[in-house]
């Protein structure tokens, strides 16, 4: 009974979000709602039983993927009214996609399977006693310790090619060297220039200072 | 000791080498990139004296697995990596490129190429190729304030990254209609015959890798990369990750995907005579001889499609002769591309060269030689790998490939004896500036190689036989 009050309840707030997301004048209006529907379908998740993928898309959506929505539309300036424009030209492809998504769901309530071996063959099979986050974190921790290593490096490749790609010694940055500055004697810094009544000096071009 | 630790051994040095190098680099004060290029070329050495000493092993339950096959393209890798390593130590110096993290972005773009090299999993297969191909991207974009340079990085990763998205996309389809990723399982499931899924996925799976060994017609991204790139890593581009690629579409095309050999067979023959075709006639019109070498680069892979195409021992053992004799003459002539800089400039013409026999005898020679196996004229090493490969195409009943790739060998002699007309009969001062020793000990070990091929051949044949035996004996 609560369960299912529950899934109406988180369904309805999920689709109304969604709903608002789409018709929202307001950009950030928007994303906040998008963040709302993430929340709302971590909720459904939960409710599923599969409580690591709601995790992650609390964690990773909600957390990294709107929060660079948020960035995005306040820092840059787009142009959001030119982007509504066009609705009458984009709409037959959209009920095109909007159609294979449907036809897509009715195949997958209807149960239909196009490869009926391919589960029997699976190495491991969706456990009924532990977890799901137990589950992977076993398989994850123990058969596929290798990838789960190897991917780590491939992060780290990442992290190193973002610092070999960007960054940049500074020289320029103001410090004082007093050995440089004990070292100066007055012929590299001063310069007598003999003027002429009214006439002024010509600039000598100062020796270009290290410090 | 656990027995299952030497066979971990190279991909453990390389792996925490790296990162030692990589701390090394940020905490000492001076000379930190020949430092690192040193020790990386020390840790590359190390792990292939350790991949020679590891027994056959099966790691992690199915996900790896060694044996002499992935011993002999390992260090096949090895080789290309490290002579690419030496051909930077002087090319980046004088560039001002010189950094510390590039040799680390070599080892672990290595440590990506021997897993893939060694994967028995779909999975393990994709890790070890997006890890070299992550490395990869970057060293093209290496010389960051060349524009040409940051151009072929962003290139190649676009197209990499898209060559990647297939790849996944069929091992996805190849999972979903089969139920496993692992290559014995696969091989079982597939021996009695496979739905359209899992020949779709095949394709893509086929078409990922097409395009990182840069087959024809998904080369498109070759010669702009390799021209753009800093010449090292474009000797390492024609070299190491080729080789890499071309060892793992032998093992996964015959190991887990042997038994529809009827059905992708004419895949790799279309590959192939496209390839052959195309680095014969297109690389006629290039000046600019890193863009030359890429299409020959094109060229040589689709002679090495043609043992895969053939499907038999014969077929994988003159494979692994193609590649080991084309990685000498490739990174050899590369050498010689990084040697022709002028008042500190590197140029890349071919007109460049003209008047080079007069100037500088034995840097003409060297290219020469270099010049001369590529076009597959004996004696030189060149002509044996095609041999090798034509015989096993024709063994197997793929005349036509033999006699396409004949026609085609024979259409690529006139780009490559052009090279050399250029150099010894058209009059012009190079005056290019004094080669550094790095440079000219690959030069010397390149051209030597190719020359004596003829002289000892038996050692790499045998070791390409039982290889080949390891991998479908």
């Amino acid at each position: 009974m609560i369960p299912n009050l529950l899934f109406d309840v988180f369904s309805f707030i999920l689709l109304g979000s969604a709903a608002m997301v789409v018709t929202s004048r307001n950009p950030v209006h928007a994303v906040l709602f998008l963040i709302l529907a993430f929340i709302n379908a971590a909720a459904l998740f939960l409710l599923a039983g599969a409580e690591f993928l709601a995790m992650i898309l609390v964690i990773v959506y909600v957390g990294a993927v709107a929060v660079l929505f948020l960035f995005v539309v306040m820092m840059l300036d787009v142009n959001f009214a030119a982007l509504r424009e066009g609705f009458q030209r984009y709409a037959p492809i959209g009920a095109l996609v909007a159609l294979i998504l449907f036809v897509e769901l009715a195949l997958f309530v209807t149960g239909s399977t196009i490869a009926p071996g391919a589960a029997a063959a699976r190495l491991f099979p969706t456990p009924d006693t532990i977890t799901n986050s137990q589950a992977l974190g076993s398989l994850i921790y123990t058969n596929y310790l290798v990838l789960f290593q190897l991917s780590g490096v491939i992060l780290l490749v990442a992290m190193i090619g973002a610092i070999v790609l960007t960054h940049r010694d500074r020289k320029r940055a103001k410090r004082q060297n007093l050995d440089v500055q004990h070292a100066r004697v007055p012929a590299e810094t001063l310069t007598m220039v003999s003027a002429k009544l009214g006439a002024g000096a010509p600039m000598p071009k100062p020796n270009k200072e290290t410090l | 000791m656990n027995p299952l630790l030497p066979p971990l051994v190279p991909g453990l040095l390389l792996g925490l080498g790296g990162m030692a190098l990589l701390l090394v680099g940020v905490l000492s004060k001076r000379d930190k990139a020949s430092t690192s290029t040193y020790g990386a070329i020390l840790l590359l050495a190390l792990a292939a004296a350790f991949s020679f000493a590891a027994p056959d092993a099966v790691l992690f339950g199915g996900l790896l697995k060694t044996s002499l096959f992935t011993r002999y393209a390992d260090s096949m890798v090895y080789l290309g990596a490290a002579a690419a390593l030496l051909l930077s130590l002087d090319y980046n110096r004088r560039e001002a490129m010189a950094r510390f993290e590039f040799p680390v972005l070599v080892l672990f773009a290595v440590l990506g190429m021997i897993v893939m090299v060694s994967a028995a999993d779909l999975m393990s297969l994709y890790v070890g190729f997006e890890l070299q191909s992550l490395a990869l991207y970057i060293l093209a974009a290496s010389a960051r304030d060349s524009l040409r340079s940051t151009e072929a990085g962003l290139k190649y990763f676009v197209l990499g990254s898209l060559a990647s998205g297939l790849l996944i996309y069929g091992i996805s389809l190849v999972y979903g209609f089969s139920g496993t990723t692992n290559f014995v399982s696969l091989a079982a499931i597939l021996a009695n015959g496979a739905g359209y899924g899992i020949v779709i996925g095949i394709v893509f799976v086929l078409v990922g890798l097409a395009f990182k060994v840069s087959a024809a017609p998904f080369h498109m991204w070759t010669p702009d990369v390799y021209e753009g790139s800093p010449t090292p890593v474009t000797a390492l581009f024609g070299t190491a990750p080729k080789i890499a690629t071309m060892a793992l579409l032998l093992a996964v095309m015959l190991g887990p995907f042997g038994h529809l050999l009827a059905q992708w067979r004419m895949i790799i023959e279309i590959l192939s005579i496209l390839s052959m075709a195309l680095g014969a006639l297109a690389a006629i019109g290039q000046k600019n001889i890193k863009r030359l070498l890429a299409y020959s680069s094109i060229g040589h892979m689709g002679y090495a499609l043609m043992g895969l195409a053939a499907g038999t021992l014969a077929g994988v053992q003159a494979t692994l002769v193609y590649l080991a004799i084309y990685l000498v003459m490739s990174f050899g002539a590369f050498a010689c591309v990084v040697a022709m800089r002028r008042k500190g400039q590197a140029v890349e013409t071919i007109a460049d060269l003209a008047g080079l026999s007069t100037e500088n005898p034995g840097f003409a020679f060297a290219l020469a030689i270099f010049m001369w196996a590529m076009a597959g004229i004996p004696p030189l090493s060149g002509f044996f790998g095609k041999l090798y490969v034509f015989s096993a195409a024709i063994n197997a009943g793929l005349n036509t490939l033999a006699v396409v790739g004949v026609v085609t060998s024979i259409i690529g002699a006139f780009y490559y004896l052009r090279v050399i007309k250029v150099m010894y009969f058209d009059a012009g001062t190079p005056g290019f500036d004094k080669t550094a020793s790095g440079v000219r000990f690959v030069m010397f070990a390149g051209a030597l190689v190719t020359c004596l091929f003829v002289l000892i051949p038996g050692p790499l044949i045998a070791a390409a036989d039982a290889a080949a035996k390891a991998l479908i004996g």
